[in-house]
């Protein structure tokens, strides 16, 4: 990639990137359009992964919502993302944790992080 | 307004306000001074000569040196190009063209050179369909038939067939500028453009 554009992407990334992890769990919150109104929803589960890097980092978001699990992919720098908050630590070891797919209940628990003092 | 020559930086993508990702292709354009306006009485049409970048002395010849010093050009461009014009009393030699002629939301045409692809078959030089994958068909990218037999007992002029493909002239036209950085001379342009990176590209309404 030239310099130019990642010039560019610099400007174009949000400026204060939310700290947060795959095995957090998160509240994104987010601008939704319905007609001319606008108004914020939140969408809280597991972050189960991010992806890409620079101005085209996404983020997976897993959550259970009325026993159908539902997956949400949010670009990190897009201006509909308001805002990411994290509720939980997650203590997990791989990058991606796509194996939550197949688990339910019990197996798909996530220990919490605990924090170093 | 004629257009202006570029350079390809390459592409990325920018948000809207509405939120929307929106593939664009970043063109370093410009600026571009006028070289020579062609005249109807003097050149048989009217266009103007647009210069683009700059050559080494060492590597510009006299009569190219002398074409710019017309201009007020120290430097001789690295590259020339004309664009036709309607009325030839707007423009001056040595006047400056940048990116600031454009707007976003204006449409644009953008004209490169392709990349060459090398000697393709039918299958991706002309679309041709493939057969089968499975049900017990040999798998094959051929291009069939020549066309009928022993009437006209030839194949006919225009066939398709496999060849050289990519590394022509190609203009895209009705490309949306998308926004237009006129302290750098950058064209935001959605979506693709012919060329590779670091390309000449000519962009034009």
């Amino acid at each position: 990639m030239t310099d130019v554009i990642k010039e560019i992407e610099k400007e174009e990334m949000r400026d204060s990137i939310p700290d947060f992890a795959p095995g957090d769990t998160v509240r994104v919150l987010y601008l939704v359009r319905e007609g001319t109104k606008e108004r914020i929803q939140a969408f809280e589960g597991v972050c189960i992964g991010r992806k890409g890097g620079g101005l085209d980092e996404t983020f997976t978001v897993r959550k259970i919502s009325g026993g159908i699990a539902v997956e949400r992919i949010f670009p990190l720098h897009a201006p509909t993302v308001t805002g990411v908050e994290v509720v939980r630590r997650g203590r997990v070891r791989r990058a991606k944790l796509y194996y939550l797919r197949g688990r339910r209940g019990k197996s798909a628990r996530i220990q919490e992080k605990r924090q170093a003092r | 307004m004629p257009g202006l020559i570029g350079k390809k930086i390459g592409m990325m993508r920018i948000f809207s306000e509405e939120g929307f990702q929106v593939p664009v292709t970043v063109i370093e354009a410009g600026p571009c001074s006028i070289v020579q306006v062609k005249s109807e009485d003097q050149d048989g049409y009217q266009a103007i000569q647009l210069g683009f970048g700059s050559k080494k002395a060492k590597r510009a010849s006299r009569a190219e040196i002398g074409h710019s010093a017309t201009a007020g050009l120290e430097v001789a461009p690295s590259l020339l190009r004309e664009f036709p014009i309607e009325d030839g009393a707007e423009y001056e030699v040595g006047q400056e063209l940048t990116v600031e002629q454009f707007e976003a939301g204006d449409r644009v045409k953008v004209t490169g050179r392709s990349k060459g692809r090398g000697f393709q078959g039918v299958v991706k030089r002309h679309g041709f369909a493939m057969r089968p994958a499975s049900h017990g068909h040999p798998m094959s990218r051929i291009p069939g038939s020549m066309g009928p037999g022993t009437d006209p007992s030839r194949v006919i002029k225009g066939k398709r067939l496999p060849g050289r493909m990519g590394g022509t002239r190609t203009t895209i036209r009705n490309l949306q500028v998308v926004r237009v950085d006129g302290e750098r001379n950058l064209l935001f342009v959605k979506g693709g453009v012919p060329g590779a990176r670091n390309g000449y590209v000519l962009v034009s309404k």
